[in-house]
C-alpha cells in the first residue's frame, strides 16, 4: 500500500485485555486472553469457526459478558456498571455480519438516531454529519430509502457509516463481508481500507486474507478459545510457527 | 443449410385477443367455473345466496318504521301487503334507539355523551393519523379527564386535580433524579399515587368552594346501553395496550422479581374467565375494601376488563418481540442506546408493527366482551334489548333489535379492523 505511511501506530493503549476468561454455561469459550491494542493499530483476528474470535470482540463492547480477568477500553474498565458500559459503547463502533440496520427507519434516520439520542446532537447537525459519512461510503443518494431497498454491500456500507456517525475511537468488525455476494465484498473492503488509512483503531474478525495483508499490522490466530499465534502479516502468512496455524492457512489459502 | 437462415422482412402488428382471454368471460372461467367441482360449488353458493336474499329481502322491503306496538306493526304490514305477509318492524328502533344508545342517562343531558363522543374523535385524530397537528396530542392526553367530567358530571376541579398528578410526578422526577436515577423513577410513580390518595379530593374541594363550577352529577347506575359499552370498551382499549407492553417487557426482564410478577399476573388473569373477574369486581371487591369506601362499579369493571385484556395483550406483544432478530437489540446496544431508548426507538416500533393484527383483534374482542357486564346487572345494550322485549308493546320482537345492536357494534369494530390494515400498509418498509 502506497499510503501505508499515513497509518501510524502510537504508544497510547486503546484496549487492554488481561487474563480474561469466559464461559457459556459450563463451556469454556475464551481461555486466558491477554491482548493489548495500541491506538491506530489495525488487527485482524482469524481462526476456524467456533474458535471464539467473534465472542472476543463482542466482549470488548460488552455485548458478551466476561467472567474473569480485566478488559479496559479507552481507560474505562468494563464491569457490570451500566454507566461504564454505555460510555464504552458510545466510543466503540461495531459492524456486524448481518448489518443489523433498523428496517423501520430510513438510511438517514439509521445514521442520525444514536447521535441525536445518545450524544444529544441537534437533528440538523446530526444529519449533516450523516450525509458526510454517506458520501464517504459513496451512497449519499440512498439517504431517503429504507434498508430493505439496498443491496447487501450498500447496507454494510451504511452500517459502517452509522458507526462512524458516533465518531468512535475504535471500530470492531465482526465478519463484515461473510454475508455478502462476492462482487460486493470489494466495495465494503475498500471502505474499510480507507478507514484504516485514516488511522482508525480497528479490530476485524475476517477471513479476507487479502485485506489482512494489505492493512493489518498484526494478525491474531485463535483456536479453541485461545490466542494461538500472533504476528505481523508478512511473518504470519509466510512463516507460521504453530502447526495449527499452518493447517488453517493451508485450508483457507490452499485453493 | 440455406433454409435455416431467416430474416423477417415484414413485422406483425398485434392482434386482438380472443374473447376467451379477456374481460368478464375470462375472469368467470378462471374464478368460478375452472373445473367440475368448482362449477358445482359456484352454483350451490349462488343458490344459497338466492335463498337468503329471497327470505330476507321481502321481509326488509316490508319494513315498518312508524308504529307504537308490535301488533300495530303487523296490522300495517298485513294491510299493505296482504294477509299472512310478514315484515320487519323497525318502528321499535325508531321509538327506542335512544334508550339502546344512552341507557337511562337523563334525556335532557344527552348532549353530554354526544359531545364526549365528538371530542373523542378529535382526541383520536393525532393518535391515529400523522398528518393531524401534533399539538393536538395534548388534548388527547387530557381527554380521559374531560370525558370523565362530561359523562359523570360533578365539579370540574376534580378532573383538574387528577390531571395535576402528572405534574406532581414530573416534579418528583426532576427533583430526585439528580440525586439518584432510580429514586427519581420510583418517586415519579409513588408521588402521584400518594397525591391521588390524600391530596386530590381535598384540593378539588377547596377549589370548588373558591370557584364553584360543575355539571349535574350522575350516578353510574344511570349509565347504560351503547354508552356504557363504549365507556368500558374505549377505556379498556386505551389502558390495556400500555399495560400489556409493560407486562411483555417485564416478562422478558432479567430481574427475577419483575419477571416472576409479570408471569404470575399474565398467567393468572389469562387463566380465569372474564365473567369471574366481573363478578369479583361487582361483589367480592366490596368485601376487601374498607367499609364505607365508595368505589364506582363502572370503574371497577374498567379495571378488571383492562387487566384481563392486558394479560392477553402482553402475550401478543411478546410474540412481536420474539419475531425480532437478536441483531436489532445488539445494534441498539452497540450504538450506546440505553434500555428504554432501545425499546422506544428500535424494538417497540418493530415489535408492535408485527403485532398489529393481534393487538387489533384483541381490541375488537374486548369491545364485544363488554356485553358481558349484563351478568353483573349493568344495562348493556343486550340487557336493554331484553327489557324492551319484556315490555308488553314490543313483546315478541327480536330480529330488529338485535340487528340494530349488531350494527352498532359493527360500526365500531369494522373501522378498527380497516384502520389496522391501513396502518400495516403504511408501516410496511421492509420491502420483502
Amino acid at each position: 500500500m502506497a499510503t501505508a505511511a499515513k497509518m501510524t501506530v502510537t504508544d497510547e493503549v486503546a484496549i487492554q485485555i488481561t487474563a480474561m476468561n469466559k464461559w457459556y454455561g459450563t463451556f469454556h469459550v475464551l481461555r486466558d486472553i491477554n491482548m493489548t491494542v495500541s491506538r491506530g493499530e489495525r488487527i485482524v483476528v482469524c481462526g476456524p469457526s467456533g474458535s471464539g474470535k467473534s465472542t472476543l470482540i463482542r466482549c470488548i463492547n460488552r455485548l458478551e459478558e466476561h467472567q474473569q480477568g480485566q478488559i479496559i477500553v479507552d481507560g474505562t474498565e468494563l464491569t457490570s456498571d451500566l454507566k461504564n458500559i454505555d460510555k464504552v459503547r458510545s466510543e466503540v463502533g461495531m459492524v456486524f455480519q448481518h448489518f443489523n440496520l433498523f428496517p423501520h427507519l430510513t438510511i438517514l434516520e439509521n445514521l442520525t438516531l444514536a447521535p441525536i439520542w445518545v450524544r444529544k446532537v441537534p437533528k440538523k447537525d446530526a444529519e449533516e454529519v450523516a450525509m458526510h459519512f454517506l458520501k464517504k461510503v459513496k451512497i449519499p443518494e440512498q439517504a431517503a430509502k429504507y434498508p430493505g431497498q439496498l443491496s447487501g454491500g450498500q447496507q454494510q456500507r451504511v452500517a459502517i457509516a452509522r458507526s462512524l456517525c458516533m465518531k468512535p475511537r475504535i471500530m470492531l468488525f465482526d465478519e463484515p463481508t461473510s454475508a455478502l455476494d462476492p462482487e460486493m465484498i470489494k466495495e465494503v473492503l475498500d471502505t474499510m481500507i480507507e478507514l484504516a488509512q485514516e488511522g482508525m483503531t480497528m479490530i476485524c474478525v475476517t477471513h479476507e486474507m487479502g485485506f489482512a495483508q494489505a492493512v493489518a499490522n498484526r494478525v491474531i490466530f485463535m483456536d479453541q478459545g485461545q490466542i494461538v499465534e500472533q504476528n505481523e502479516p508478512k511473518e504470519f502468512f509466510n512463516n507460521p510457527k504453530s502447526d495449527r496455524t499452518k493447517l488453517f492457512l493451508s485450508q483457507i489459502l490452499g485453493h | 443449410m440455406a433454409d435455416t437462415a431467416f430474416v423477417r422482412d415484414k413485422m406483425l402488428a398485434p392482434q386482438k385477443a380472443p374473447s376467451s382471454e379477456v374481460g368478464a368471460l375470462r375472469w368467470m372461467r378462471e374464478n368460478l367455473f375452472s373445473g367440475p367441482l368448482n362449477t358445482i360449488l359456484t352454483l350451490a353458493a349462488l343458490y344459497f345466496v338466492y335463498v337468503i336474499v329471497a327470505t330476507i329481502g321481502p321481509w326488509l322491503s316490508r319494513s315498518v318504521w312508524n308504529a307504537s306496538t308490535l301488533q300495530e306493526c303487523r296490522a300495517i304490514v298485513e294491510a299493505s301487503f296482504g294477509e299472512g305477509k310478514k315484515g320487519a318492524c323497525f318502528a321499535v328502533i325508531n321509538e327506542r334507539w335512544q334508550q339502546i344508545i344512552f341507557g337511562f342517562y337523563p334525556r335532557d343531558l344527552y348532549w353530554r355523551p354526544t359531545l364526549t363522543m365528538v371530542l373523542m374523535l378529535v382526541a383520536l385524530g393525532p393518535v391515529l393519523f400523522t398528518w393531524v397537528p401534533r399539538k393536538l396530542l395534548w388534548f388527547s392526553f387530557a381527554f380521559p379527564a374531560v370525558a370523565f367530567w362530561l359523562l359523570w358530571g360533578g365539579t370540574v376541579w376534580l378532573p383538574v386535580a387528577i390531571l395535576l398528578a402528572f405534574g406532581v410526578a414530573y416534579a418528583a422526577y426532576r427533583v430526585l433524579t439528580p440525586v439518584n436515577g432510580l429514586l427519581g423513577i420510583v418517586a415519579a410513580i409513588i408521588a402521584p399515587i400518594l397525591y391521588w390518595l390524600y391530596l386530590c379530593a381535598p384540593l378539588a374541594n377547596v377549589l370548588e368552594t373558591a370557584l364553584p363550577f360543575g355539571l349535574r352529577t350522575l350516578q353510574s347506575h344511570e349509565f347504560g346501553g351503547f354508552l356504557l359499552s363504549s365507556v368500558i370498551g374505549v377505556s379498556g382499549i386505551a389502558f390495556s395496550l400500555p399495560l400489556g407492553i409493560l407486562l411483555a417487557l417485564g416478562r422478558q426482564s432479567d430481574l427475577f422479581v419483575v419477571k416472576t410478577t409479570c408471569v404470575a399476573f399474565i398467567e393468572g388473569f389469562r387463566g380465569v374467565p372474564l365473567i369471574t373477574l366481573l363478578f369479583v369486581a361487582s361483589l367480592l371487591l366490596n368485601y376487601f375494601l374498607p367499609p364505607g369506601t365508595e368505589f364506582d362499579v363502572i370503574l371497577r369493571v374498567i379495571i378488571m376488563v383492562t387487566i384481563f385484556s392486558a394479560a392477553y395483550m402482553a402475550e401478543v406483544v411478546r410474540g412481536g418481540l420474539a419475531a425480532l432478530p437478536r441483531g436489532q437489540y445488539e445494534a441498539a446496544d452497540a450504538l450506546g442506546l440505553d434500555y428504554w431508548q432501545a425499546q422506544r426507538l428500535i424494538i417497540m416500533p418493530q415489535a408492535l408493527k408485527v403485532s398489529i393484527p393481534g393487538i387489533v383483534g384483541n381490541f375488537i374482542g374486548l369491545f364485544k366482551d363488554t356485553t358481558l357486564v349484563s351478568f353483573i346487572s349493568l344495562q348493556d345494550p343486550l340487557q336493554l334489548v331484553a327489557s324492551i322485549r319484556a315490555n308488553q308493546e314490543w313483546n315478541g320482537i327480536y330480529w330488529e333489535l338485535f340487528i340494530f345492536v349488531g350494527l352498532l357494534f359493527f360500526a365500531f369494530c369494522f373501522p378498527m379492523s380497516r384502520y389496522s390494515m391501513y396502518l400495516e400498509r403504511k408501516l410496511k418498509t421492509d420491502h420483502r
